[in-house]
């Protein structure tokens, strides 16, 4: 302990030698490695059991290594095993449909993603540069919605989808959400209030319609809030549950997360089938991770702002 | 931050487009763009008032009749709200709920404010940052999957370790006692990080020379931290606990994919009764009744703790 002083004492004396070695510094480092290594490690264990198989897996349990290396898994859930082969690796024979699953959610979400930016682009668009009776007035209008719970609307939404007759339709599942969400139109909003006026003002004087000025000036210059948007509301969406759960219960418009908790509830042998499950995952996973490795930063730097609305 | 309280200019008032006569002008005045606003608008408002405006109020109103998904719905007053008095699940819900937000919301605040320290003060880089971020961004159905092999009795690894040890196995999502703690640690281990962006965000915000004014006065870590670092960290904080407080009441993912709600109804929160109520019993009036209440709560607890915490107000003037 005595250490820190002495050391501190030196390089008074001797001005630039050596750092001394600051302890607090070490421990902290060593709190940072922990709490990666416990946000990291589950997923190299997902990934370890996926590539391990069934039968190995009860006598392996604490083995850090694949138990007996194999990617069935992988195979079975990308349809890539006949019924026998996968009942023999203790999966279920049904099929799992996984890539009808992944284009379902690819549809859902880059759908939902495209109609809610755009459409909430537009409404920032009016908020923030035209001038008309009520806007403020509305503006809070929809601001006050961001209070209100999903489960609260979903109940009514989900009657509503059930009159129209689209229920197990793309369109009831994506139409709540296809138009705006209130916290896309304040982040945009915000955004295009901080933008410089000059060259949309000066195109004014030069007769441009804001219809011109929207798409040539505005969207333009407004591209790297709108991907950060974008990619936020594509992630929130490829992850949405409740909602594909409530309207999107059929095979042919069912998304991964849905698929996902079916694949589950099937134990076909007694056992689940933990390794077929962890492949699942993690290759539901892997859109959202790819996305991540892409364009982390920008999602890591878009949190502070984005999160506190 | 700064976005946030630029004060909005107007455009149209600053161009000062020239118009033609007097009563014209006043009359272009008032409506402004109002024809071509409505055009930009009108994507938006038909989301708003068809699938938020419209359901609210359909919400309410379906919350006092009596509706299970044929016929029409009957009006019967308060019945819904009384029945609720003496629902021993509807208590037992609402206890499990608060249950689960005090584990989760008191667990994860406090190692959340411990990694956006490590983040602002050790740990610069983006990589951890965005290392910690990643559950986050993964579903909740694949978090939950995931740490439901993970806790697993017989064969997860967790286990494995726990006897290992020399300990007895513990059924962390097979047994009434452990149910909702674990569901709520598999939830602070999710979102630990994301809280933590969100703090360290807050931590940025605090000027520098604060801090340098208390080392030049000898201030010890400790004596900083709780006397520079929370009193100015608090509207931030504020926001965080209103977000995440808001958002931890309606927990419904991760209990639907492990647990169901059980055993027995040792983890049916709210959200899930809500959802049993009006899909698995067809119940529409009263889920709506019990969605109305989960609504109170959480206007409540944001004007609570908005009010008494003063998140709207800083201490840096």
């Amino acid at each position: 302990m005595s250490t820190p002083t002495l050391t501190r004492k030196k390089s008074l004396q001797t001005i630039p030698v050596r750092k001394p070695v600051n302890w607090r510094r070490v421990g902290a480092w060593a709190l940072v490695a922990v709490a990666v290594a416990v946000t990291v490690a589950p997923f190299l264990w997902m990934l370890r059991t996926a590539l391990s198989s069934n039968a190995s897996l009860a006598s392996n349990a604490g083995n850090l290594l694949p138990a007996d290396f194999s990617l069935g898994a992988f195979k079975r859930v990308l349809g890539m095993q006949s019924p026998e082969e996968a009942i023999a690796e203790g999966g279920s024979g049904a099929a799992i449909n996984f890539w009808l699953y992944l284009r379902n959610s690819i549809i859902f979400a880059s759908v939902t993603t495209a109609g809610q930016v755009f459409f909430s682009a537009m409404a920032a668009y009016a908020f923030s540069r035209l001038r008309w009776p009520g806007r403020n007035a509305v503006f809070g209008l929809f601001l006050a919605t961001m209070m209100v719970p999903p489960i609260f609307t979903a109940l009514p939404n989900f009657l509503m989808i059930k009159n129209l007759g689209l229920l197990n339709t793309f369109a009831g599942m994506t139409l709540p959400f296809l138009f705006m969400t209130p916290f896309a139109i304040f982040f945009l909003r915000q955004f295009f209030l901080s933008m410089s006026r000059e060259v949309e003002e000066a195109a004014m004087l030069d007769g441009a319609k804001h219809l011109r000025i929207f798409f040539q000036i505005v969207l333009p210059n407004a591209a790297a809030p709108l991907a950060t948007l974008a990619l936020l509301t594509f992630i929130g969406q490829w992850n949405e549950y409740f909602w594909p759960l409530l309207v999107g219960q059929d095979e042919s418009v069912r998304v991964l997360t849905v698929g996902l908790g079916v694949f589950k509830s099937q134990s076909p042998q007694g056992a689940p089938d933990w390794t077929g499950l962890m492949a699942a995952t993690l290759v539901a996973a892997i859109p959202v991770l790819l996305l991540f490795i892409a364009f982390g930063k920008k999602v890591v730097n878009s949190i502070g702002f984005s999160g506190i609305k | 931050m700064t976005t946030l309280t630029k004060q909005q200019q107007d455009p149209a008032a600053r161009t000062g487009l020239p118009k033609a006569g007097k009563t014209r002008r006043s009359l272009t005045n008032r409506l402004g763009d109002l024809k071509i606003a409505l055009f930009f608008i009108l994507p938006a408002m038909i989301g708003f008032v068809f699938f938020y405006l419209v359901p609210t109020i359909r919400g309410v109103y379906l919350s006092f009749t009596e509706y299970s998904i044929l016929g029409e719905p009957t009006w019967i007053g308060v019945k819904n709200y009384t029945a609720m008095l003496g629902d021993e699940l509807f208590w037992n819900a609402m206890g499990v709920t608060v249950q689960y937000v005090g584990l989760n919301i008191g667990f994860q605040t406090v190692i959340a404010l411990g990694l956006a320290l490590l983040m602002h003060r050790v740990a610069k880089s983006t990589f951890i940052r965005g290392a910690l971020l990643l559950p986050f961004l993964v579903a909740n159905v694949i978090v939950a999957l995931l740490w439901f092999w993970m806790l697993d009795y017989q064969m997860g690894i967790v286990n494995e370790i726990i006897s290992w040890m020399g300990l007895p196995r513990i059924a962390f999502f097979g047994s009434e006692e452990w149910a909702i703690p674990t569901i709520a640690a598999v939830n602070v281990w999710r979102h630990m990080g994301y809280t933590a962006l969100l703090l360290f965000a807050g931590l940025q915000s605090i000027p520098s020379h604060v801090y340098e004014v208390a080392s030049l006065d000898g201030a010890s870590p400790t004596r900083t931290f709780w006397s520079i670092t929370m009193p100015l960290l608090r509207p931030v904080m504020v926001l965080v606990l209103v977000v995440t407080v808001i958002g931890s009441f309606q927990v419904f993912d991760t209990v639907a994919v492990t647990t169901g709600g059980g055993p027995v109804n040792a983890s049916r929160v709210i959200q899930m009764y809500i959802y049993q109520k009006a899909f698995g019993e067809s119940d529409f009036g009263y889920a709506s009744a019990l969605s109305v209440i989960l609504f109170l709560i959480l206007a409540l607890v944001a004007f609570v703790q908005m009010k008494f915490l003063k998140g709207n107000e800083s201490d840096l003037d």
